[in-house]
């Protein structure tokens, strides 16, 4: 009997210490406000001042972010679109061409922020009222390790057309369009530049010096700041930051021009929680919130109020191509579906 | 009183031919019942709609084989598939030789330190998968520690996938293999040594056939581990791509569910096949150890307890090497260029994959894992073990309880989402619609937690089972005569009894939920970030220092729980425990009944 007593003690104490670690862990991550759930393909870095910095004005909505590199996020919402389930309350900060393909199924709402007249009209969808609107805009960069080069010995390329120099081989390293933005803007970029068949006899060309083909925009110029490998192309915002860190890197704007993108947001028709969502979106392109993007890149929407960052090239604006996101959102699949066959279906590159 | 007894006594004694089904018998029937329409929306249904997928279009229209016969004309998707069986074949060479030469170590010589040594092996079960192949970059990466020892190799590849999985699957080897050798006959020994047989003969015609059964069973738990694990080849592979990174490139990188659902079916192919094997060879499987045993106790030698000795010191540096290359990595502030030490990689808020959000919801999920999993899979056993009745049904579901060891985390994972995500799901072979019951759980905490639980339902029902049947089944046919309800004999002698045996399934199922990738990389949501998830996530951004750094956060809480219950436990298990040993519980009972 005592032992049996001792047992059921012993079995309610572990169950009420459980309960309670459970419910102590239930109470720090549960809250009162409405709750918005955010896709975005802002850098995760960003994401908690702008957080802090809504939640001091608004301090009954909070955010939910769900955060992943451009081509995922989409395909994440595509896909949940077409399960009929779509999860997300607003789409925050992700390319334009990614807004557009969600608006092509019908699943934008249509609304005018608040202050939207102040916006550049580069950073708005053109239709009253518009379907999405754009905060900043990021540009494409290589970033080239110098440490690393000059072990190498290899030279700071100027131009894309530099960079099929055979010297190269195995020392690039790009993000995969298909799930990155930056890899889309880029191989976008090079087809509005070059024209279709000369590019993708560029990009046979680069396919041969590339050591791999990364996930995310971000990695490599991570890559290239670890010197794992020389050369990575990336964009602006993520090389900045990295020799802020103390990352030996150059950053090149190649004399051809470069790919650029707006972050655009929108808000998605099915969410059931319209008001907060607006009230996000208004709040967005305040100049408060400029101010936090601003932080982190020197073009926004708001181009009075832009102040320079640094490790940012001067030059970033004039080298930046003329967009056609129209063109990009309609021939997105049409591009990814062919750079797929051609390079992330060889299996291994030759040599 | 007695009377009622007495005649209710009579009354079966007059009919012995049909036993009348008394309300134990309708419950635990009920039970089953319900254990096993549970069984079937956890497994079979999510699996269904997985293979229904391989053979749609994004629409939902049948396509027949069209799907696999894209696949088969896919040249890099055929070579995954040879990759993945080589990687698997090496892998299981390696580590199996390794784990055998280790364990032979621990239970056949007599070398000091053992109990440190069995420690030490089981460390790398206490990290994501992940976690090796971060350090490996660290280790040999083109700006490595120790690069040049590779002569020229890169270590994105074969090899980095080899080294990782062999640290990470050598724990789930070694245990199997120390129980295979730690039961041996040590009479067939003294016959060898009387008949002059040399020491390698002996080894050859008494050790290995001793341990064979051992060995394959080990061979099997490598080869699927190696050929389903994620983590390693997603951080490590490079251009080398296998199975279950092409899996996950399908769905996440390309939200092609249905050509993940082909590479999942091509993966469940070796997987079923090794499962099979394993069965069909542990059946014939005969006791090596009958009650005229003598138990074989090892003798000193020291020369061979040296080389035990320096072998197991060898591994464990390699072992403890590789987790502490992680935990020194997450302090390093901008590898290679400045190694000043710091803390900002374990600022998680500031980086991908949910923050310290993440690694609480982790905590989270595995507590309940641990809470949940353990009530199912233990009442689960005993209803399957311990009820009277049904004895078909019940060997049906015997069967059913190990069915999940064959189906790869990533494949459950992804047969979850096509089960759990649709809003509606048609009958097969009609065109009624019917709404999804249980598309609520999409993206919560709950299916996480149902994943994990049948992922890892097999070993934990295992370990019920055998805990189970050391009790003796009069305990039931004496309460039942008693007339005591079944639920309380559970609870007052079969729960007590068996608590060493729950304890273990709940620390495993909590372990095994904090770090697993597989499982649940489909299935977080906007709320549930995962602390393993946010790992893949760092390192696919590129920010390795801080996936190293959550990595190991991951590690430290499950050794922490690992060291917290092996102390709790230690005055508990006295104190519940104390039947097991004679000797004891007369010294220890009497003071405290005087008391």
């Amino acid at each position: 009997m005592k032992l049996q007593l001792l047992s059921r003690w012993g079995c309610r104490l572990l169950l009420g210490a459980m309960a309670a670690l459970l419910a102590v862990l239930g109470v720090t991550s549960a809250a009162a406000d409405t709750k918005l759930t955010v896709y975005t393909a802002l850098e995760a870095e960003e994401l908690e001042p702008l957080r802090k910095a809504f939640r001091a004005e608004h301090p009954d909505i909070d955010i939910n972010w769900v955060r992943d590199s451009t081509g995922i996020i989409t395909a994440k919402m595509l896909a949940e679109i077409d399960a009929g389930n779509p999860q997300a309350d607003v789409f925050l900060g992700t390319s334009a061409t990614s807004l557009l393909v969600v608006d092509a199924k019908g699943m934008l709402l249509p609304y005018a922020p608040k202050g939207l007249d102040k916006l550049d009209s580069k950073f708005r969808d053109a239709r009253n009222p518009p379907h999405w609107v754009g905060v900043d805009a990021y540009a494409a960069v290589v970033c080239y390790n110098t440490i690393e080069s000059g072990k190498s010995n290899l030279p700071k390329p100027s131009s894309w057309q530099d960079l099929l120099d055979p010297v190269y081989k195995g020392h690039l390293v790009m993000p995969n369009p298909n799930s990155s933005g930056t890899g889309f803007l880029t191989v976008s970029s090079w087809i509005q530049i070059m024209g279709e068949d000369a590019a993708w006899a560029f990009m046979d060309a680069i396919h041969e010096n590339m050591a791999r083909y990364t996930h995310s925009g971000s990695k490599p110029c991570r890559l290239a700041a670890a010197g794992e490998h020389a050369i990575g192309i990336s964009f602006v915002f993520r090389g900045a930051k990295l020799i802020k860190k103390g990352a030996p890197l150059e950053l090149v704007l190649p004399k051809e021009g470069i790919g650029w993108e707006v972050e655009a947001s929108g808000i998605l028709k099915t969410s059931k929680k319209i008001e907060a969502a607006k009230t996000l979106i208004d709040w967005h392109i305040s100049p408060a919130a400029m101010k936090v993007f601003n932080d982190y890149l020197p073009i926004i929407a708001i181009p009075e109020l832009a102040t320079p960052v640094a490790h940012f090239p001067e030059n970033t604006l004039e080298m930046m191509i003329d967009n056609d996101f129209g063109w990009a959102a309609d021939n997105r699949k049409r591009i990814l579906g062919e750079w797929q066959k051609r390079y992330d279906a060889k299996s291994e590159p030759k040599g | 009183m007695n009377n009622v007894t007495v005649s209710n006594v009579a009354v079966s004694f007059s009919a012995p031919l049909r036993p009348r089904l008394g309300r134990d018998d309708f419950f635990q029937g009920g039970c089953l019942i319900g254990f096993s329409a549970l069984v079937c929306a956890a497994i079979f249904l999510p699996l269904y709609a997985m293979l229904a997928k391989s053979f749609e279009d994004s629409d939902g229209n049948f396509l027949g084989f069209a799907n696999y016969i894209e696949y088969f004309n896919t040249p890099s998707l055929v070579t995954s598939a040879q990759h993945t069986i080589i990687i698997g074949v090496l892998t299981t060479i390696i580590v199996v030789v390794l784990a055998f030469i280790y364990s032979y170590a621990l239970t056949r010589s007599c070398m000091p330190f053992k109990g440190l040594f069995r420690g030490i092996a089981v460390i790398p079960i206490l990290a994501p998968s992940l976690l090796p192949a971060i350090s490996l970059v660290y280790l040999f990466g083109n700006q490595g520690m120790i690069k040049e020892v590779l002569l020229g190799h890169t270590i994105y590849g074969p090899i980095g996938i080899v080294i990782a999985l062999a640290f990470w699957i050598f724990p789930h080897t070694v245990l199997i293999l120390t129980t295979a050798l730690s039961s041996a006959d040590a009479r067939l020994y003294e016959a060898a040594v009387a008949l002059r047989t040399s020491k390698t003969r002996t080894f050859f015609t008494v050790t290995l056939p001793g341990a064979k059964y051992g060995v394959m069973s080990a061979c099997f738990v490598a080869f699927t581990y190696a050929i389903t694990d994620f983590g390693a080849p997603k951080v490590i592979g490079g251009w080398y791509n296998m199975l279950s990174v092409d899996i996950y490139k399908q769905v996440v990188g390309q939200w092609n569910f249905q050509m993940g659902a082909v590479v999942s079916v091509v993966l469940l192919f070796p997987v079923v096949i090794s499962f099979v094997a394993d069965r069909l060879v542990q059946r014939r499987q005969v006791a090596q150890i009958s009650a005229r045993s003598v138990p074989l106790e090892p003798k000193p030698n020291r020369r061979f307890d040296l080389v035990m000795l320096l072998y197991c010191v060898v591994i464990s540096i390699i072992l403890i090497g590789i987790l502490g290359v992680a935990a020194y990595a997450s302090f390093i502030k901008f590898w290679p260029y400045n190694l000043s030490l710091t803390f900002d990689n374990y600022q998680f808020d500031l980086m991908d994959g949910g923050g310290w959000k993440a690694y609480r919801n982790s905590i989270v999920m595995a507590i309940w894992t641990a809470g949940l999993g353990t009530l199912i899979i233990f009442t689960g056993a005993y209803f399957i073990e311990k009820s009277q009745r049904f004895n078909k049904f019940r060997s049906i579901l015997q069967f059913i309880a190990v069915v999940p060891l064959a189906v790869p985390g990533m494949v459950l994972g992804l047969a979850y989402i096509f089960f759990f995500n649709p809003t509606k799901f048609t009958v097969p072979f009609t065109s009624i619609e019917l709404a999804n019951p249980f598309s609520f759980l999409y993206a919560t905490m709950g299916i996480l937690v149902i994943c994990t639980i049948v992922h890892y339902y097999t070993v934990p029902h295992l370990t019920a089972l055998t805990a189970l049947k050391q009790m003796d089944r009069e305990f039931e046919a004496v309460s039942a005569s008693l007339k005591v309800p079944f639920y309380k004999t559970f609870a007052r002698v079969t729960f007590p009894v068996c608590l060493p045996a729950i304890f273990d399934i709940a620390i495993y199922l909590f372990v095994n939920a904090m770090t697993t990738v597989s499982a649940v990389v489909f299935l977080w949501g906007p709320q549930t970030h995962l602390a393993s998830v946010a790992v893949l996530n760092m390192d696919d951004q590129g920010d390795i220092a801080p996936a190293a750094a959550m990595a190991m956060m991951i590690v430290y809480t499950s050794a922490a729980v690992r060291i917290a219950y092996v102390f709790l436990t230690r005055g508990f298990q006295r104190k519940t425990q104390a039947w097991r040993r004679r000797e004891v519980t007369t010294k220890s009972i009497a003071p405290s009944s005087v008391t």
